[in-house]
């Protein structure tokens, strides 16, 4: 039996839904017992979310005054001390893993798999690399642990009704004291979290302010959408980089995408290549969005998303 | 004053559209054009703004690959850069191995700061800095939008899932860049002639006595599977009756 130490990720107070996508990503791994790590500086709330997770064999909860924030130099020993005995290491390739656990692999002394998107073996993996223009399948040496981020895209949330344990442990790991949070600014919103929606709009530069943006979130509340944007909508300060869809930005899956006045770059399309179904609303035909869309529509966003919106 | 490291991967240009050989051994890079990995131009960008403010002495930029490499840190030093290091091999080399090789060049040079790009645009791994920054036991502030000199700590603005996330790290530090921190410099002319007077040391990767570690292979490539072909609507009515009709809405 190998064993899978998952680094959960939350935010203090809930367990963010990657984990339970690296908890399906781990299940995919035959023969194994997974465990997930909880390190916050009270670990209760979220470790109880954990517990739940159905697959899950252990919560380990580690609570420290420095884990109150997703630091990954103060996170990064405390988790490779408890790596100990685990042959598998796995985090979500959301900002939070993609920070964390390359530094963890380091201090392990292996290399890491980024973006896990399937599991072909105990060691054989499958990744996109150059902006998911090519998928390649990679082997890690058997001899080391495994560690890796989690395409969480590429996966269902694992269901819940589980009740594992729950370990209080600490750990013994030198904790830096040279990183320190500052401050979080979030563009707190209502609407459906763009990473785990079942239907998203985005908006792209054709929008052409931040103000003509509300014709987006109209239809978006009307649909219950979350609401995403292009890179250039963000580099023209149209929306906030949370919003980001692509290669660099936020990588989604919804059921329903729908693609407004965006041209559909490479690195657009990159993030969005798993949704269940593409809609594009552009006013050139020969945008290349149309050419991964399921559907298209020709037309003037100014007129053609009042007219959706009114009409739905 | 202070140094700042740069590197400058040599990668598949970004308007590149990349196509798998149809042996599946790897991707097209023959008669493919190559330059600096853009979040790499855009650390080098950084590096050289924080130097003009007065706020660094010197900055190095630094790649790991073959020889053509150097074209790479010649338009860097043609950017600005004061010197550039190339450490050679022509063997495909794993982000670990890099780390180490970035934490050799810091132990010889004492950098303030390491400014790496994100992550490269071909392998997308997004793994060296932070690495380095763990081998090195130093900190790391990734996805950087916004970076700010205070003596020995750097305030840095990170762009996370959540929104901007501020940290603050004692130097010397790993800062690894995001997309909107800045927007790189072109090179002129007379500055390319300036820089082929600027010193560029080689070394060979044998010579650095880097320690080898696992590595993980890479025994496929294969083109991502293509999306169907979908239909055009005409109208609005159109588009809400096939989306009713697939059940969407």
């Amino acid at each position: 039996m190998t064993r899978i130490l998952i680094i959960a990720e939350h935010d203090g107070a809930t367990l963010n839904p990657s984990t339970a996508k690296c908890v399906s990503c781990a299940s995919a791994i035959s023969d194994t017992e997974i465990d997930v790590a909880v390190l916050a500086s009270s670990a209760a709330a979220v470790a109880a979310q954990a517990s739940e997770l159905e697959g899950v064999a252990k919560v380990l909860a580690v609570e420290s005054d420095s884990n109150d924030h997703a630091l990954a130099a103060v996170l990064a020993p405390q988790i490779a001390a408890l790596a100990d005995g685990y042959g598998y290491v796995f985090g979500p390739s959301t900002t939070f893993g993609k920070d964390l656990v390359p530094r963890v692999a380091a201090l392990l002394g292996v290399n890491q798999i980024s973006d896990v998107m399937s599991v072909e073996g105990p060691h054989t993996f499958k990744r996109p690399v150059y902006a998911g223009n090519a998928i390649v399948t990679v082997e890690a040496p058997a001899d080391h642990p495994v560690v890796a981020t989690v395409r969480i895209a590429s996966y269902q949330a694992a269901g819940g009704g589980n009740s594992a344990a729950i370990e209080n442990t600490t750990v013994v790991a030198d904790i830096p004291t040279h990183t320190r949070f500052v401050e979080l600014q979030s563009g707190a919103s209502d609407r459906p979290d763009l990473q785990t929606a079942a239907k998203v709009i985005s908006g792209g530069r054709a929008l052409a302010s931040s103000d003509n943006f509300e014709l987006i979130y109209a239809l978006a509340d009307k649909l219950g959408a979350g609401v995403g944007a292009s890179r250039a909508a963000v580099d023209a300060g149209y929306v906030p980089n949370e919003m980001q869809v692509g290669q660099t930005g936020k990588i989604i899956a919804p059921d329903l995408y729908i693609a407004i006045g965006i041209s559909g770059a490479i690195q657009h399309l990159t993030g969005i290549k798993d949704a269940g179904t593409i809609v594009a609303i552009n006013k050139d035909a020969e945008a290349p969005i149309f050419e991964v869309a399921d559907i298209g529509l020709v037309a003037d966003l100014f007129t053609a998303i009042p007219e959706l919106t009114d009409t739905l | 004053m202070d140094k700042i490291l740069v590197g400058l991967k040599r990668a598949v240009d970004y308007n590149v559209r990349v196509r798998v050989k149809s042996d599946g051994s790897g991707v097209e890079t023959d008669g493919v054009k190559m330059s600096i990995n853009p979040f790499d131009e855009i650390a080098l960008e950084e590096a050289l703004r924080i130097k003009e403010r007065g706020e660094a002495g010197e900055v190095i930029v630094m790649s790991i690959g073959p020889s053509e490499a150097q074209q790479q840190l010649r338009t860097g030093l043609a950017m600005g850069a004061d010197r550039a290091i190339l450490v050679q091999t022509d063997e495909t080399i794993d982000p670990l191995s890099r780390a180490r090789v970035f934490n050799e060049v810091v132990n010889r040079e004492s950098p303030a700061i390491v400014l790496l790009g994100k992550q490269a645009i071909d392998d997308d791994n997004s793994q060296t800095g932070q690495m380095l920054a763990a081998i090195w036991g130093r900190p790391q502030a990734t996805f950087a939008s916004k970076i700010e000199l205070n003596g020995n700590v750097a305030l840095v603005t990170r762009e996370v899932d959540a929104g901007l996330e501020t940290i603050e790290v004692d130097l010397p530090a790993v800062i690894t860049t995001d997309l909107r921190l800045n927007e790189p410099r072109y090179v002129k002319l007379p500055d390319i002639m300036k820089a082929k007077k600027k010193p560029l040391d080689e070394m060979a990767l044998a010579d650095l006595g880097i320690d080898a570690c696992p590595t993980i292979t890479e025994t496929r490539f294969e083109p991502p599977e293509a999306r169907q072909k979908g239909v055009m609507v005409d109208d609005v009515p159109g588009l809400i009756a096939v989306l009713k009709d697939k059940g969407l809405v």
